[in-house]
């Protein structure tokens, strides 16, 4: 319904100008600044009689994130202080118009239709919004598009070759390293990341010999639990996951049996 | 998040330029504290000067010790050889920090700048003389439980965040900064964070436009002694309740030089003085360790729901110190 307007410019006429005029300072302010309370604002534009106007601004800000190259070369306004930024993404160069508060995680989901990365508690606490940069894992809800520029970035949906699933995507599926699935694209991409990691020889805090530097770690169950704890899963699928990771690092099936078993029999076993 | 505009820098000069001539402008590097501060409305910079291209990256050994880039990604830093073999205190506390995804972005650079978690701080619609002079603490007479028990004063007891600052401080690290002319100045670890006094809302001694360049650590003879202790609420990714980055010089049986800081308890990173003047010519025993501790956790002064600190603070010096002795983090 939004679309009809994209084209139109952001000019107001006469009677919008004067609707304008009887604004307060602080509610001019909101008008140039966009800034958190525009839904309020919004509503109040509507309220006062200037509901197209307010559209047209809900348009625009869309607008802002819209994606060009390849997607689309639709003639569409564009903020005044978008930036353009050409990445690699998922291994073809991509070309991306965005504001600069953009985050990474929004311009993927909103504006290059890739939906596969999560937005968790979009403050950095969760992984749901891990993303592959550069070979190395980080959060995309913290990353503004904007700094993208000439990065190479890889998502869940790069992982797989066509049909065939990334190991690491396979070895999830096999363990049930899941169980609602919002927040497995980041846990799959950080635990690709930290395959190389330990390839790499790099510690974590329960790595002890700090001062020797080997390469090709071998992973215990608290290494790969500490590297993983970037990545929340509130449905408990913890054990399984930890197992899925253990079957790609060691390159050997693990047992499903051992994967997770409940409480009681654990205790069980124990007393035995 | 509010409006801003963005920049890349591609001259370090430039950018401290930009930055101290506009009052809203920041210093935009791995972005992962300010622009969640931004998303909650704490911080509102007007421009944002991104710096993350610019060379300062390196990691080299000098005449004094090591220099460490500014922005040098955390991850690279905690496992850079150099660092690893020659200061793994370092290496521990980077990695008791946050997560793997966010070492790979932090600098450290901005790892020195973080700014506290405390509660009140984060919660626009809450009273806080750090985010809004003037305007009151609420954690002082609020839930505390998390806050400062040394150098707090009335206007704000929030903590410091950072673990790798405790490292630093530890290992008497020297800040290498640049303002707007060029000039650079070398600013002492200790002298580096401030407490709260009545500008809890100045964090620290940089002034307006001035970049973090590099950070130096001098020589020293810890890395086979050194441990860096981090007790949280949580066996990973939590910040600290109280922190302890011990390192021991030895001289046979003898600590020669003993060096202690805590993270959790003070508004910068606390250094042990105490505790490091009472065990400098002493055996490397229980029971001097204990001695040491009460000297310094002593001088706390909790609030209301931390009081459990300053137990947990004894007993941390004491753990620092025992597996620093047993080759800690080496």
């Amino acid at each position: 319904m939004l679309d009809e307007y994209e084209a139109e410019e952001l000019e107001l006429d006469d009677d919008e100008r004067e609707l304008l005029a009887t604004l307060s300072p602080e509610e001019q302010k909101q008008l140039t600044a966009l800034g958190e309370s525009r839904r309020d604002f919004l509503g109040k534009m509507s309220a006062t009689g200037t509901a197209i106007l307010a559209a047209q601004m809900l348009a625009h800000e869309q607008a802002m994130a819209f994606s060009v190259g390849e997607v689309s070369s639709a003639e569409t306004s564009v903020a005044a202080d978008a930036l353009t930024v050409k990445m690699r993404l998922n291994g073809a160069e991509k070309i991306v118009q965005v504001e600069p508060r953009v985050t990474l995680l929004d311009a993927l989901r909103e504006k290059m239709d890739l939906t596969g990365t999560k937005k968790g508690c979009d403050h950095g606490q969760c992984g749901a919004c891990t993303v592959i940069v550069n070979g190395r894992r980080v959060l995309s809800c913290l990353t503004l598009a904007a700094t993208c520029e000439g990065q190479d970035i890889t998502t869940i949906e790069g992982l797989a070759k066509g049909d065939q699933l990334h190991a690491m995507q396979a070895a999830f599926i096999k363990h049930d390293g899941f169980q609602c699935g919002y927040c497995t694209p980041g846990q799959i991409c950080s635990a690709v990341a930290l395959m190389s990691e330990a390839k790499n020889g790099e510690a974590s805090y329960v790595t002890t010999n700090l001062r020797s530097t080997p390469r090709d770690l071998k992973l215990s169950d608290d290494e790969i639990r500490e590297r993983m704890s970037g990545n929340l899963c509130r449905c408990g699928a913890y054990p399984n996951i930890v197992a899925a990771i253990r079957e790609v690092h060691t390159g050997k099936s693990v047992d499903e049996a051992q994967a997770w078993s409940f409480a009681g029999e654990e205790k069980k076993d124990e007393t035995v | 998040m509010r409006p801003f505009s963005y920049t890349r820098a591609t001259e370090a000069n430039a950018a401290a330029k930009q930055v101290s001539a506009d009052k809203g402008a920041k210093f935009l590097a791995g972005g992962t504290n300010l622009l969640d501060l931004m998303k909650e409305g704490v911080e509102n910079p007007s421009a944002l000067v991104d710096i993350s291209r610019l060379t300062l990256a390196q990691i080299k050994t000098t005449s004094r010790g090591v220099s460490i880039g500014a922005l040098g990604k955390n991850s690279d830093t905690a496992n850079h050889p150099l660092i690893r073999k020659n200061y793994p205190l370092l290496t521990q506390a980077i990695l008791a920090g946050a997560s793997a995804q966010l070492r790979n972005m932090a600098t450290n650079g901005g790892n020195l700048m973080q700014r506290t978690r405390c509660p009140y701080f984060y919660d626009v619609a809450m009273p806080c003389n750090k985010r809004e002079p003037g305007t009151g603490c609420g954690a002082l007479e609020g839930i505390n439980r998390m806050h400062a028990v040394f150098g707090w004063s009335e206007k704000c007891v929030a903590v410091y965040p950072s673990d790798m600052s405790i490292a630093l401080a530890a290992l008497d690290a020297v800040v290498k900064v640049k303002d707007a002319s060029g000039a650079e100045r070398s600013i002492a670890f200790a002298d580096f964070h401030r407490l709260p006094g009545d500008r809890p809302e100045i964090d620290n001694n940089l002034r307006p436009g001035e970049l973090i360049t590099a950070i130096e650590i001098p020589k020293n003879n810890f890395a086979g002694n050194s441990y860096y202790l981090k007790v949280r609420d949580r066996a990973s990714y939590a910040f600290a309740l109280v922190s302890v980055a011990a390192a021991l010089e030895m001289n046979g049986k003898k600590i020669k030089t003993a060096r202690i800081a805590m993270g959790g308890v003070a508004h910068k990173p606390w250094r042990a003085f105490e505790a490091e003047k009472m065990l400098a010519g002493k055996e490397a025993t229980e029971a001097n360790f204990k001695q040491a501790a009460e000297a310094e956790m002593r001088n706390a002064k909790p609030l209301e729901h931390n009081k459990f600190k300053v137990e947990l603070g004894n007993r941390g010096i004491v753990r620092a110190l025992q597996m620093a002795m047993n080759g800690g983090a080496a």
